[in-house]
């Protein structure tokens, strides 16, 4: 354990520059930059609020704002997981000729989409302020959802780089499953409506969802929904929990297998 | 007595070279089910040991697939070593692949940075290096230029300056005397053996013998992934001789 600490100190920096690398090259070829990651949320919430307001008929003035939450927090998931599923394939280059300690790869691909997630939160911010979504004392819990949101996609992350290294198709059947996660994940629509049908189900057992509905819960001025809380934080503990040992069991075959 | 720096006991690796390769969960579950999935086990190196003393200077004699780079790699730490130990006090320097970190997209600045954290080195060393880096390497005003525009001489030239900029105590060099243009190639020769007059550890694979001969002090001979000579130079140059002749 003390080894880990001593080795984690000695390539901290790396990590810093892993982190300034994703983030500078993300952005680097494209005139409006970083401006991008305020952009695109704010483009989509008008389409999909177009779409799912207007067109369906939904008259609630902070309905953009439900769905900016919803969006901000999958695209979060979504790209930080499919970004840790792939580090380690991509630095296979580098893991090949010298040595790191190879966990810096997910974990620096999480840490870079998960600040620019940061960065992109100033869009709610400022919509929130626009359709004036009264700031209340709630709004201080919001950090509870984003600190499990990390953790979340770290565990799921770490346990993705892991698989991804022995099955390269992975890549395909996790895009796929993202699909099924964003479609119940009520982004664009109340859930409510689901629950009426019967199917109410298929929130209880989605942990995005459970976080996706406390940061809900915090912007808009409520306390948190406990079972939502509960599942969520367990959830990502485990996930992590199971990723980090799956990682460090097969961290000493990755090199053999890219 | 001098001080061990290095100690190489019962190294083995062993790679499980499986007959097809399998590297997607379709096929993976289709021969798991069928049951075809076998591999042939393979010993790339087997029961290695000898240990080394500060400023001793190793040659590695073998021919093409003895195990030579895999050693260096199990003992740079990028392959871990199926079973035995390797004890190593003091900082690696290996010279396997010049700019094995750099990133094509940033410039030659960007990458002192990031080559240098791969390699373990801090900011503030790097700051405090980083004229002396870009002086060596001599690119000049390039240094701002993405690398992608380098030529593969320029790229190594800078890679050598960033990886030699430390003292380290374990040199590991495969065949890396060559780098640049012959300016730089002398440049970089001279540094080199500045690192031999304090008394660095040198770990050197080569196949021109002349080159290891001139430059080490001891050598092992491997074949098949084992030792089948150690001792000092002459002794085992000259068994490599016998075997090359064969």
């Amino acid at each position: 354990m003390k080894q880990y600490i001593k080795n984690f100190t000695k390539y901290r920096f790396l990590l810093a520059e892993l982190v300034k690398k994703g983030i500078k090259l993300k952005y680097r070829r494209s005139y409006l930059g970083i401006l991008w990651t305020l952009l695109e949320p704010l483009m989509t919430m008008m389409v999909l609020t177009l779409v799912f307001g207007t067109f369906f008929g939904k008259d609630d003035p902070t309905f953009p704002v439900y769905i900016l939450t919803g969006r901000l927090l999958y695209s979060c998931f979504s790209t930080s997981t499919k970004m840790a599923m792939k580090s380690i394939r991509q630095n296979a280059p580098m893991i090949k000729k010298v040595y790191v300690p190879k966990y810096m790869y997910p974990l620096s691909a999480v840490l870079y989409e998960y600040i620019i997630f940061l960065i992109s939160l100033i869009v709610l911010v400022g919509v929130a302020g626009v359709l004036q979504v009264k700031p209340t004392i709630y709004m201080f819990q919001a950090i509870i959802p984003l600190v499990i949101l990390f953790i979340m996609v770290l565990g799921v992350g770490l346990i993705l780089s892991t698989l991804a290294v022995f099955f390269r198709d992975l890549e395909y059947i996790w895009g796929v499953a993202l699909m099924l996660i964003m479609y119940t994940c009520a982004i664009f629509y109340q859930p409510e409506r689901v629950i009426g049908t019967g199917n109410g189900w298929v929130f209880s057992i989605n942990p995005l969802y459970a976080t996706i509905a406390n940061f809900r819960d915090a912007v808009f001025g409520r306390p948190l929904g406990m079972y939502n809380l509960c599942f969520s934080a367990i959830f990502a503990v485990g996930s992590l929990i199971v990723g980090i040992v799956i990682f460090v069991k097969n961290q000493d075959k990755f090199i053999l297998h890219i | 007595m001098a001080k061990t720096v290095l100690t190489v006991d019962h190294v083995g690796m062993k790679f499980n070279l499986s007959k097809e390769r399998v590297d997607n969960l379709k096929e993976y579950v289709i021969k798991r089910l069928k049951g075809q999935i076998s591999y042939n086990e393979f010993w790339a190196l087997k029961d290695i040991s000898f240990s080394l003393q500060k400023g001793d200077r190793l040659g590695i004699l073998g021919l093409n697939g003895a195990g030579k780079s895999t050693l260096l790699k199990v003992i740079a730490g990028v392959l871990k070593a199926t079973e035995g130990d390797i004890s190593v006090k003091g900082r690696i320097v290996p010279l396997l692949e010049l700019g094995a970190g750099f990133d094509r997209q940033y410039t030659g600045a960007e990458n002192i940075y990031l080559y240098g954290s791969v390699l373990g080195y801090s900011k503030d060393f790097l700051e405090s290096k980083y004229d002396e880096i870009v002086e060596f390497s001599g690119l000049g005003d390039f240094i701002d230029v993405p690398i992608k525009n380098y030529s593969s001489g320029m790229k190594s030239r800078l890679g050598f300056s960033i990886a030699t900029i430390v003292e380290p105590e374990i040199l590991i060099l495969d065949e890396v005397l060559s780098v640049g243009d012959a300016k730089f190639r002398k440049k970089s020769e001279k540094k080199i053996i500045g690192m031999f007059d304090k008394g660095v550890t040198v770990l050197f694979v080569s196949h021109s013998l002349e080159q290891v001969q001139r430059l080490c002090n001891k050598a092992i001979l491997l074949e098949k992934g084992r030792i089948i000579a150690q001792g000092d130079i002459d002794s085992v140059s000259k068994i490599y001789l016998k075997k090359t002749e064969e």
